[in-house]
């Protein structure tokens, strides 16, 4: 049985410093989710219970583990490319996605730079064709393509009449 | 409007007036609070009207309200969607109607939306007709042919009284009971009773109280099973009365319901894009589906774009097919193709998993708590129940691809059928778990700006995913698909185009 899905993966990768983009957001998971556990254990101090230790020890390695291991894989699985009918993206880890909109259904096209995005002079390219569940999002692309990519996307929508459903 | 408003608010606060003036025995300050809150009432009112102003230009509907906090909506013409007109009981005595137009946001994927509220009936009419009737270019040219003309307002369907017995096997018996008692929770509220001091009532749950237990469950049972019933049928009466679904000779679907409050809802012909076929599962055993329309720039509000009340499946199937000019067997009568042997074991997997799950979490409650040890053994139920659900899921599943529509079913306690204009697909995307690739399946979503935004085909063969796809609209992913030139040359055994 044939089980991958024959489809070719879209011809680009995303930039890789989006690796480090990926494991700066599990650091701040990390900051996010022990800090709490940790100061719990020095305000209590000699009365914390034992546990407290344990769950600590345990999201601090699963995190730590997960951004040493998890983002250079989700390098590995992100491409993307836009040909001349269609802005194609291949993402997920457990669960791969797939999404190809057509650019001549195209509505807008949005750049977005995170704080940890503009620290790694990275962006998000959002296309949005006319419907609710159709968005396809581009992560961790160099700023410079990722505005050269919108620039080019919104000539191409511009050229095109109609409103697209 | 000028006595709409603050009447339709007065009917609201109606039992509010009753509860201060008789709890109040005549007491004097009370009549001037009640008559107080009246004029501030009428004052209001006449402030909105005379801030409210509308006006309809070349190519916008514009509304200005509001007095201190002015508003200002305006919608493009050409992106109107639908018109609906809706009179309440207060707007229909003074023959006035709510004018909804809804239109696809410029910028993002959202509606806007603008009320004319009170209107006078005959105009709002015309404006429907007036906003509809805007010719509005198709998306690429070839999308839609024009409706061919019919002689005006050519009626598809019109209610049978007979189907309200479809009425208590949809959730609107649910909401029934909750109208029913809400309705005597109020009476008795207002009336100031407690349902306990009147003398029948005590007397008949002093004596349920000393019934056992199973006699109680099952005089509870019955009663709010008869009380649904009623609630349903009422709910059906008031939402479907004089029924009746048109086509205008400008090729817009128009359907026209209401007891009390009237409604009307005009589905475009440009912007309908499919027709999804809804049962529930207690519908279903009744050999019941409801039709809805698939569109763009439906409002949620609008029962979902329901065609028709309950109805017979053939029923169903026939105002799906007159809706679309369609032959059945070429949209949700189509024949489906199965899924996969895998996809039968991903379903079973699934509820079992959670019914496991579920028995699991009863026996620990059973063992933690002793006076719910029964909860263990009964939970086992569960487990019959689930694989009848998974084999149910399953033979819901499968699609087709006809000359101009893509067809998808699943669902079990909710099954839908779709059928979608390959037309109005526009884009794709593609799911696939670990799981799911291990079994060699993929969950395949059809894009489309009508709807849901997304019409999903569940658990099909990882080849025939891409090859439906590719089958559907053919240009988009000629440039992606790997065994193009291979397997779906043929098409992957999907017929490619019209005809």
């Amino acid at each position: 049985m044939q089980t991958a899905l024959p489809l070719r993966p879209p011809a680009h990768q995303v930039n890789p410093r989006a690796i480090r983009w990926w494991q700066l957001r599990a650091v701040v998971a990390l900051i996010l989710l022990t800090v709490p556990q940790l100061s719990a254990l020095v305000v209590l101090a000699d009365s914390a219970p034992g546990w407290l230790v344990g769950t600590t020890i345990a999201t601090a390695v699963t995190v730590a583990g997960y951004a040493l291991i998890v983002p250079p894989i989700l390098f590995r699985i992100h491409r993307w490319e836009v040909t001349d009918q269609a802005v194609y993206t291949l993402s997920g880890l457990l669960v791969r996605e797939w999404r190809i909109a057509p650019i001549s259904r195209v509505q807008t096209v949005d750049t977005e730079h995170g704080p940890l995005q503009q620290l790694l002079r990275l962006a998000s390219v959002t296309v949005t064709t006319a419907s609710a569940r159709g968005p396809v999002k581009i992560n961790g692309l160099a700023a410079a393509d990722a505005a050269e990519l919108a620039r080019m996307l919104t000539e191409t929508t511009q050229a095109t009449p109609g409103d697209a459903t | 409007m000028l006595v709409v408003t603050p009447l339709d608010t007065i009917v609201r606060l109606l039992p509010v007036f009753a509860i201060v003036l008789l709890t109040g025995r005549g007491d004097p300050v009370r009549v001037w609070i009640a008559l107080g809150i009246t004029g501030l009432l009428i004052l209001l009112g006449a402030i909105r009207w005379l801030t409210t102003r509308y006006r309809i230009t070349a190519d916008r509907v514009e509304l200005h309200k509001g007095w201190l906090n002015r508003q200002r909506t305006s919608v493009p013409r050409d992106r109107i969607r639908t018109v609906d007109l809706t009179a309440k009981l207060v707007h229909r005595i003074f023959g006035l109607s709510v004018v909804r137009v809804s239109a696809a946001a410029g910028s993002h994927a959202g509606l806007h939306q603008l009320d004319l509220d009170a209107v006078d009936t005959a105009e709002a009419e015309g404006l429907r007709r007036e906003l509809l009737a805007l010719p509005v270019p198709a998306p690429d040219g070839s999308a839609e042919a024009p409706a061919p003309a019919a002689p005006p307002a050519e009626e598809l369907a019109r209610l049978d009284p007979s189907w309200v017995r479809y009425a208590p096997l949809t959730v609107s018996s649910l909401a029934g009971i909750g109208l029913v008692l809400g309705a005597v929770w109020r009476l008795f509220d207002d009336l100031g009773v407690d349902p306990r001091d009147v003398p029948t009532v005590d007397t008949a749950a002093d004596r349920l109280a000393e019934a056992p237990v199973w006699v109680g469950t099952a005089v509870v049972g019955v009663v709010l099973l008869v009380i649904a019933v009623v609630g349903s049928v009422l709910l059906f009466i008031e939402r479907w009365w004089n029924y009746r679904l048109t086509r205008e000779a400008d090729g817009t679907l128009r359907v026209r319901r209401g007891l009390l409050t009237r409604r009307s809802l005009s589905v475009s012909g440009r912007r309908l894009r499919g027709v999804l076929v809804s049962e529930p599962l207690l519908l279903r055993a009744g050999r019941g589906a409801q039709a809805r329309a698939v569109s763009t720039g439906l409002a949620e509000d609008t029962h979902g774009g329901a065609l028709q009340p309950p109805a017979p499946r053939a029923e169903a199937g026939r105002v799906a097919a007159v809706v679309l000019h369609e032959d059945p067997s070429m949209i949700v009568g189509a024949p489906l193709r199965r899924h996969p042997r895998a996809a039968l074991t991903r379903r079973l997997t699934r509820v079992l998993g959670s019914a496991v799950g579920l028995i699991a979490a009863a026996w620990l409650v059973a063992a933690l708590l002793p006076g719910l040890a029964w909860l263990g053994p009964v939970s086992l139920a569960l487990l019959p129940i689930a694989l009848l659900l998974g084999l149910d899921r399953y033979r819901s599943l499968g699609h087709a691809l006809t000359a101009r529509y893509l067809v998808a079913r699943q669902g079990s306690l909710h099954r839908r059928t779709v059928a979608l204009q390959r037309t109005g697909v526009i884009g794709w995307t593609f799911r696939q778990s670990v799981f799911q690739r291990r079994a060699g399946l993929v969950t395949v979503q059809a894009v489309t700006a009508a709807g849901d935004g997304g019409y999903r085909v569940l658990d099909i063969a990882a080849a025939d995913g891409a090859a439906l796809a590719d089958a559907t609209t053919p240009d988009l992913l000629d440039p992606v698909h790997h065994t193009h030139r291979g397997v779906s040359a043929s098409g992957g055994g999907y017929r490619t185009g019209p005809g």
